[in-house]
C-alpha cells in the first residue's frame, strides 16, 4: 500500500511541475494571497499601536486608570457579539459556496447586526468615559487607549460598510467570480478583526484590571 | 465659522522674494507645459494612454519622471544650503534667514527620501520586474495605478507648501516635542504629515502588489532559485515595505492625533513619551534604508553580470545575503540614537547587530568583484556607475561600521560626519544604482539608447562632485560641526564648506549633462535605435521587443534555468538548422484602463489640503469623493479587454522580421 502510494507520487511528480514552477497562479489564489499580505501589514500596524499602548499603559498623569474605568460586563457582551458575528460570517461563506441567496442575505444581516451592536456598545463606553472627564486628552494612557480601541472600531466600521456594499453587489451582479473573490477577502478581514480583538481584550481589558 | 479654515492671504509669503520667485517660476513652467499640451491636442492621448493606463511599464515610467523632477527640486534645496553654509561664517548671516533655512533642509530630506528615491526605485521595479518574471502585468494592475496617484498626491502637497503656507521646519524626521503643536503651531508639520500619510498608503499598496506578483505570478518553470537577482532584491524590498510602512503610518497618525485632537502620545504634559516617537520612527526608518538600497544592489547584479559576459558569481549566496539583510534590518534601529540613554547592554546589542549586517553586504561586494574577475568587461555607462558605486559604497559602509561603535557614536551623533556617511551610502548606493538602471533599461523602455558620451560626462561629474562635496563633511564632523546650522562662528570650518559647495556645483554639472544626454538622445533617436537585445542581455526582459507591446510576451516563456534568455540564445545557436516554428496565437486578456487612480489622487489632494488648513467641509467632500470612486470601480462591469489574435500575430511578425535583420 505504502509502496504503491510512493510510486504514484513519483509519477505525478514527473508529470506535473512543482507549485513554484507551475506558472502564474489562478486569479482567486493571487487575490486571496494579496489580501493575506494586506492583513499582515494591518496587523503590523496594530502591533505598533499595541507597543505604544504598552509603553504608555501606566502613564495616567494622575488621572483615572483602567481599573477604575473598564466595565467588564459591557466588554464581555461586546466580545460575545464580535465572536458570534465571526460565526455568522462563516455561515455566510458556506451559503455563498452553495449559491444560496436567501441564506447569504440572512447570514450577512446577522453579521451586520452583531457588528453594529459591538460598535454601539463601544461608542457607549467611549461616551461614558469622556463624560466623566476621562477622554483621550486626559493622559497619555487614555490617548493610547482611545487610539488602539478606536482603530479597531474604525476597522469594524469599515467592515460594516464593506459588507453592505457586498450585499448590494450580490443582489445586482449575482455570484460572479469577482464578487465571490471580494466576499472571500471580506470574510478574511472580518476574522482578522476577531483575532486583533482577542489580543486587545487580553492586553487592554484583562491586564488593565489585573494591575 | 470660517469657511476656509486657517487659510487666508497671509499664507502666501509675498514679502519673501526667493520663495515668490521660485514658486512663480514653477507655476509658470506648469502652466506653459499644460497649455502646450492642450494646444497641441495631446490631452486625449495623455489621458487614454498614460493617466488612465494600468500597464506596469507606463506606470513605472511615470514614477521615474516624477522622481527625476523631484531630484531637481531636492537638488535645488541642496545647492541653496551649501551656498548658505559657504558664506555664513563668523558674523555673516548669509542670504537665508533661519526659518527659511530650516524649511529648506526639512524639504530636502523629505523630498529626496520619499519623493525622489522611493518613486525612482518603485518605478524601476514596476518597469522591470514583470518583464523579468516573464508575465504580462502586475498581480493588481488598477491598485498599481492608484498607488502611483497617491504618491503623486503626496508630491503635489509638498510642493504646494512652497507657495501656500510653509513647510515643516523640524527636519525630515519631525521629532517631537519640537513637531508638536506647542512648538510648531504653523501648517508646516501638517503638510509633512499628510503628504507622507497619503503617499505612504500608496507605497504600502505597491509593496503588497509586488509581493503577490513575485511570489504568485512567474513564467512557467521559474522556480525561486531561477529568479533574476533583481526580482529577489525587489521581493526583499517589498517585504520590508509591507512590514515597515504600517509602523510609519501608525506613528504619524499618533503625531496627527496629538496635533489635531489634543492627544498626549509625545507631548511634554500628560505623561507623553517623545522618545517613543524616535523609536517607532526608526523601526520604520532603518528598514526604509534597505528598501532603497536593496533594489539598487539588484540593478548592479544585473549590470555587472551582463557587461562582464558572465553569470553572476555566487547567485545563491547573493540571494541568501539579500534575505539576511531583509531580516537583520529590523533589529538595528536603535543605532540611530545611541545617545538616547539606553543601558550599555542595549546599546551594545544594537551596535553588534549593526556590525553584523555589514557582513552580507560585504558578501555582495565580493560577488560583484568575482563576477567581473576574468570577464570581458564592456565599459558602458551602466558599468561605470556600478564600479563607481563599489568604490564609494565601501567607503560609506566602513564609516557606518565606525559609527556603530556606541562610544564613537556619542562623539559623531548628529555631526556632519553622519551627514557625510548617509549621503555616502544613499548617493553612492541608491542614486548610482538608479542611474545605472536608468541607462541600462532605457533602450528597453523606448527603443533607443541614451547617448554614451554625455552619459560618461555625467557619471564623471557626479563621481568627482560627490567626493568634493562630501569628503569635507567627514572632516568637519570630526572637527565638531553639527548638522542643520544656519550660520557658525568657527572660521576654520569655512574653507571645507567652500570646497563642499564647489563639489555641489560639479554635481550640478553632472545633472546638466544628464538633461543634455536625454535631449540629445531624443533628437538622435533614429541613429540610437536598437532592437530587442541591445546589450546581449541574460534575463527575460530582453526576450521581447523594445519597447515591449502592452502584453509583454505573445507566449509566456518557458524557463529552464537561471539567466533564462541567455540559455535560450545558446540553445538556438547550437540548433540553428531548425526552421522557425509557426505559432498559432491566442487572444490575450489584458486589464482594462481605469481612471480610478487619477480620480482617487485628485480627491486625495483635496482631502489632504483641506485637512492641513482645517477646512472641514472640504475634507469631508474629498473623503466622500474617494469613497464614491472606489464604489464606481467596484461596480464596473467590464474588467478586461481581449486583444485579438491577429493583432498579436501582426506585431510578432514585424518583430521577428526586425530581429532577423
Amino acid at each position: 500500500m505504502n509502496i504503491a502510494v510512493a510510486v504514484d507520487d513519483e509519477v505525478r511528480h514527473e508529470a506535473r511541475p512543482s507549485a513554484s514552477e507551475a506558472g502564474p497562479a489562478a486569479k482567486r489564489i493571487v487575490v486571496g494571497y494579496g489580501f493575506w499580505i494586506f492583513l499582515l501589514s494591518d496587523i503590523v500596524m496594530f502591533a505598533a499601536i499595541f507597543a505604544a499602548y504598552a509603553v504608555l499603559a501606566h502613564a495616567s498623569a494622575g488621572g483615572p486608570s483602567g481599573l477604575q474605568l473598564f466595565n467588564q460586563r459591557s466588554v464581555a457582551i461586546e466580545t460575545g457579539c464580535l465572536l458570534a458575528s465571526s460565526y455568522t460570517c462563516g455561515l455566510m461563506s458556506l451559503a455563498i459556496g452553495s449559491r444560496r441567496y436567501a441564506a447569504t442575505y440572512w447570514a450577512a444581516l446577522l453579521t451586520f447586526v452583531l457588528g453594529a451592536a459591538f460598535l454601539a456598545l463601544e461608542l457607549r463606553e467611549f461616551a461614558g468615559m469622556i463624560a466623566v472627564g476621562a477622554g483621550p486628552q486626559r493622559s497619555a494612557f487614555l490617548s493610547a487607549f482611545f487610539m488602539l480601541v478606536g482603530c479597531h472600531g474604525l476597522h469594524v466600521t469599515a467592515g460594516l460598510v464593506w459588507l453592505a456594499v457586498m450585499m448590494a453587489q450580490v443582489a445586482i451582479k449575482g455570484f460572479r467570480a469577482t464578487v465571490e473573490r471580494r466576499l472571500l477577502c471580506f470574510s478574511l478581514f472580518w476574522h482578522a478583526l476577531d483575532i486583533v480583538w482577542v489580543w486587545l481584550f487580553t492586553v487592554v481589558y484583562l491586564m488593565g484590571v489585573l494591575s | 465659522m470660517n469657511l476656509l479654515g486657517k487659510l487666508d492671504w497671509s499664507a502666501i509669503p509675498f514679502d519673501q522674494p526667493i520663495i515668490m520667485g521660485a514658486s512663480g517660476g514653477v507655476v509658470l513652467v506648469i502652466v506653459s507645459i499644460l497649455s502646450w499640451v492642450t494646444l497641441k491636442g495631446y490631452v486625449p492621448y495623455l489621458w487614454r494612454e498614460w493617466l488612465t493606463s494600468v500597464d506596469h511599464k507606463r506606470i513605472g515610467i511615470m514614477y521615474i519622471i516624477l522622481a527625476l523632477i523631484m531630484l531637481l527640486r531636492g537638488f535645488a534645496d541642496a545647492i541653496m544650503m551649501r551656498a548658505q553654509q559657504a558664506v555664513a561664517a563668523g558674523g555673516a548671516q548669509g542670504y537665508l534667514p533661519p526659518e527659511h533655512f530650516d524649511q529648506i533642509f526639512s524639504a530636502h530630506g523629505t523630498i529626496m527620501i520619499f519623493f525622489m528615491a522611493m518613486p525612482f526605485v518603485i518605478g524601476m521595479m514596476n518597469f522591470v520586474v514583470p518583464l523579468q518574471l516573464g508575465v504580462r502585468d502586475m498581480a493588481f494592475p488598477t491598485l498599481n495605478s492608484v498607488a502611483l496617484g497617491l504618491t503623486a498626491s503626496g508630491i503635489l502637497l509638498t510642493n504646494i507648501s512652497l507657495a501656500v503656507g510653509e513647510f515643516s521646519k523640524t527636519g525630515w524626521v519631525a521629532y517631537p516635542p519640537l513637531s508638536e503643536l506647542q512648538f510648531s503651531p504653523g501648517v508646516g508639520v501638517d503638510y509633512y504629515l499628510w503628504a507622507l500619510q497619503i503617499s505612504g498608503v500608496g507605497t504600502l499598496m505597491t509593496g503588497i502588489n509586488f509581493v503577490a506578483t513575485i511570489l504568485k505570478t512567474r513564467a512557467p518553470g521559474m522556480s525561486y532559485m531561477r529568479m533574476p537577482v533583481f526580482c529577489w532584491t525587489s521581493l526583499a524590498a517589498n517585504l520590508l515595505i509591507v512590514a515597515a510602512f504600517p509602523v510609519l503610518t501608525a506613528t504619524l497618525a499618533m503625531l496627527l492625533l496629538d496635533r489635531y485632537l489634543g492627544f498626549h502620545f509625545f507631548t511634554i504634559d500628560g505623561q507623553g513619551n517623545a522618545m517613543m516617537y524616535v523609536n517607532l520612527f526608526w523601526v520604520w526608518g532603518h528598514p526604509e534604508v534597505y528598501i532603497l538600497v536593496l533594489p539598487a544592489f539588484g540593478i548592479f547584479s544585473e549590470v555587472v553580470s551582463t557587461f562582464s559576459g558572465k553569470p553572476l558569481f555566487g547567485y545563491r549566496s547573493m540571494v541568501a545575503a539579500t534575505m539576511a539583510i531583509c531580516v537583520l534590518s529590523f533589529i538595528v534601529w536603535l543605532h540611530h540614537f545611541f545617545t538616547m540613554g539606553a543601558s550599555a547592554n542595549v546599546n551594545g546589542f544594537f551596535g553588534v547587530m549593526t556590525m553584523i549586517i555589514a557582513v552580507p553586504t560585504g558578501v555582495k561586494v565580493f560577488n560583484w568583484l568575482f563576477t567581473m574577475y576574468g570577464g570581458r568587461i564592456r565599459f558602458t555607462v551602466p558599468i561605470l556607475w556600478s564600479i563607481g558605486f563599489m568604490v564609494t559604497f565601501v567607503i560609506g559602509g566602513m564609516t557606518g561600521v565606525l559609527m556603530a561603535v556606541p562610544p564613537a557614536d556619542f562623539q559623531l551623533h548628529n555631526s556632519l560626519f553622519l551627514i557625510a556617511h548617509f549621503h555616502n551610502v544613499i548617493i553612492g548606493g541608491t542614486v548610482f544604482g538608479l542611474m545605472a538602471g536608468y541607462n541600462y533599461w532605457f533602450p528597453k523602455a523606448f527603443g533607443f539608447k541614451l547617448d554614451e558620451s554625455w552619459g560618461r560626462a555625467s557619471f564623471w561629474c557626479w563621481l568627482i562632485g560627490f567626493y568634493l562635496a562630501f569628503m569635507p563633511l567627514y572632516a568637519l564632523g570630526l572637527m565638531g560641526m553639527t548638522r542643520r546650522m544656519q550660520h557658525y562662528d568657527v572660521a576654520s570650518w569655512q574653507p571645507w564648506l567652500v570646497v563642499a559647495a564647489v563639489g555641489v556645483v560639479v554635481i550640478l554639472a553632472g545633472i546638466v549633462c544628464q538633461v543634455v544626454q536625454l535631449v540629445v538622445s531624443i533628437r538622435d533617436r533614429e541613429q540610437l535605435k536598437v532592437t530587442a537585445d541591445p546589450w546581449n542581455g541574460r534575463t527575460l526582459e530582453w526576450a521581447t521587443a523594445s519597447p515591449p507591446p502592452a502584453w509583454n510576451f505573445a507566449m509566456l516563456p518557458q524557463v529552464t534555468d537561471i539567466d533564462a534568455f541567455w540559455k535560450r540564445k545558446q540553445r538556438e545557436r547550437t540548433q540553428q538548422a531548425q526552421p522557425p516554428k509557426e505559432h498559432k496565437f491566442e487572444p490575450i486578456e489584458m486589464p482594462k484602463n481605469s481612471a480610478t487612480g487619477f480620480v482617487t489622487a485628485f480627491f486625495s489632494v483635496i482631502t489632504g489640503f483641506a485637512l492641513i488648513w482645517h477646512i472641514w467641509w472640504m475634507a469631508g467632500a474629498g473623503a466622500i469623493g474617494i469613497l464614491l470612486t472606489m464604489l464606481a470601480f467596484a461596480f464596473r462591469n467590464e474588467e478586461e479587454i481581449k486583444i485579438p489574435a491577429d493583432q498579436i500575430a501582426r506585431f510578432e511578425q514585424a518583430y521577428q522580421a526586425e530581429i532577423a535583420v
